[in-house]
């Protein structure tokens, strides 16, 4: 689905990515970790057009969109849960939800959508009219989640959906990712650092080190690979 | 104190504000959205004056009303300055997105100085009398004191364009675009948004707000040149100052304020001062709120 060929990605005449060649299949949810300042966040925004690599190429479902433009990549069905959640602050939680669903057209699904989302999540519901900076992190991260939801993606990117939050509410988080993934079959990239979690609900890992892949296997070879466990898991 | 001198100052500050605010409006938009100071804005307030002039010096031969000319020639300066405005930005600011913040800064002010060295070339330096469009209603003739006809249509005017930009932002696609570009750029980009288009939607209605403001105050004070952007352009900046650059019912707000602090100033204390109470207030402001009278309200949780 998703064919990541050599991107090098520069910030000035810093290189980010040295040299990052990465496969993800339909279906599929694939995570990369790695420490900070390995490349991931830089990985995710060029596959999104946002910082485009310099050199390599991106093909999504055979075409190239390295050369794309973030608006254009959007309408092919690949959305991004950006680090940080980037919620708009001053947007309240339905115009948050009604963002994601900028590019769509049809209101009546969009507005169907919306309600299935405050059935999943009853605390976006209910604070519907109040402004996104003014919710808990965890409650960001799943208006988040669920505003990339109404874009209707085919690859959904996140990064580091777990950061910052409760043991309680990573738990759920990850729950909800392995859901939307199963029942809406919706091809999953999941950046983390929760490497332990992310490689239980992945079906295969990337490793990343200083802007490149070191590491390729299933999710579950990785996770008893020892280089794997004494640098990410902390075992 | 006398009252009556009071409330009729209250209310030229009053008309006085509201044309700064809309000017003021299109600083604090295109700031909230590119952090840039468009230093050329009073630049285009003045051709949409200079635009307004020369189509109703036309229609006026042609035998139209003093209404219908206003309107129509209203709509050209509009028309005109959102274009002046569409293309500045993409001359002069576009290929400096990625530059240095200090490049698009002095682009701007070599903008606006071509801007009136092109209209005092093509058209004249002196000053030009602006034909009279409103006629005087019977009905105003009790207030006249505190409120002339002009300053109705002022008032109403700019109350309408304000409730039509109020609903624009809210609730059109182009209106939450350009929200959601102002408070979160990159993450507008990853929704979809072409940013490139909003901005220049930005421009556009900024402009086209200037180039009203224009028409109005071209229709009070019954005269126009090339120069008239300097002062409005600064007077307008410090009102979109005073209220929070980047906010917009700050910029209403700080226009207002600072008209009415002006007049207030000039009748009472003197007129040849009016300059020095709207910086003062600026000053004063600065140093007691530094983000401006509504500054951010809500802040991002990172
Ligand atoms: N806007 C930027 N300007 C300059 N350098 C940047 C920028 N963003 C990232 N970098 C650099 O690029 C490298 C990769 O950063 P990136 O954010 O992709 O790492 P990451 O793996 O996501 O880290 P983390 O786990 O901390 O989020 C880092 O060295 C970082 O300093
Ligand atoms: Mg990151």
């Amino acid at each position: 689905m998703l064919e990541v060929r050599g991107i090098q990605t520069f910030y000035g005449n810093i290189q980010a990515l040295k040299s990052v060649s990465l496969s993800i299949r339909e279906g599929e949810i694939v995570t990369l970790i790695g420490a900070n300042g390995a490349g991931k966040s830089t990985t995710l925004m060029s596959i999104c057009g946002v910082t485009p690599p310099r050199h390599g190429e991106i093909l999504f479902r055979g075409q190239p969109i390295h050369r794309l433009g973030a608006e254009k990549i959007v309408t092919l069905g690949i959305c991004q849960v950006p680090e940080g959640r980037h919620i708009f602050p001053q947007m309240s939680v339905l115009e948050n939800l009604e963002m994601g669903a900028y590019l769509r057209q049809d209101k009546a699904a969009i507005k169907a959508d919306v309600d299935e989302v405050f059935e999943r999540f009853p605390i976006l519901g209910k604070r519907r009219q109040q402004a996104g900076g003014t919710l808990s992190g965890g409650e960001q991260q799943m208006l988040a989640i669920s505003r990339a939801l109404l874009a209707r993606p085919t690859l959904l990117l996140l990064d580091e959906p777990s950061l910052g939050l409760a043991p309680l509410i990573i738990k759920q988080i990850f729950e909800i990712i392995r859901k939307i993934n199963a029942e809406s079959n919706t091809t999953v990239f999941l950046v983390e650092q929760n490497a332990n979690q992310a490689l239980k609900i992945a079906h295969r890992g990337y490793v990343m080190e200083n802007g490149a892949i070191t590491l390729e296997d299933r999710a579950d070879n990785l996770l008893s690979n020892e280089e794997v466990k004494k640098a990410y898991l902390g075992i | 104190m006398d009252s009556e001198y009071f409330f009729e100052l209250l209310c030229g500050g009053l008309v006085k504000g509201s044309i700064y605010a809309l000017i003021a409006l299109g600083y604090t938009m295109v700031y909230g959205i590119i952090q840039l100071i468009n230093f050329a804005h009073g630049e285009i307030y003045m051709i949409g004056a200079f635009v307004a002039f020369i189509v109703s010096g036309v229609l006026t031969l042609t035998g139209y009303g003093g209404p219908t000319v206003l309107l129509l020639a209203a709509v050209i300066a509009i028309i005109y300055a959102a274009a002046y405005g569409y293309t500045l930005e993409k001359i002069a600011y576009r290929p400096l997105r990625a530059a240095p913040r200090l490049s698009p800064l002095i682009s701007a002010i070599g903008a606006s100085i071509f801007l009136t060295n092109y209209v005092q070339l093509a058209q004249t330096p002196d000053f030009l009398p602006f034909p009279e469009l409103i006629t005087d209603f019977d009905f105003m003739e009790p207030f006249s004191r505190y409120v002339s006809s002009v300053d109705l249509v002022i008032l109403v005017v700019t109350t309408l364009t304000m409730i039509a930009l109020t609903v624009l932002i809210k609730y059109t696609r182009v209106g939450k675009a350009m929200r959601a570009t102002q408070q979160d750029a990159v993450m507008a980009r990853l929704v979809g948004i072409n940013v490139d288009r909003v901005i220049s939607a930005t421009f556009i209605i900024g402009s086209a707000l200037a180039a009203i403001a224009g028409v109005l105050i071209a229709s009070r004070t019954g005269q126009i040149n090339s120069a008239i952007g300097f002062m409005a352009g600064i007077k307008a900046f410090t009102a979109a100052v005073l209220g929070g650059i980047g906010n917009i019912p700050g910029a209403v707000l700080g226009g207002l304020v600072l008209g009415i602090a002006e007049t207030l100033g000039a009748g009472y204390i003197s007129s040849a001062y009016e300059d020095v109470f709207a910086f003062g207030l600026l000053v004063l402001i600065l140093v007691l709120r530094p983000a401006g009278l509504l500054g951010k309200a809500v802040k991002q949780k990172v």
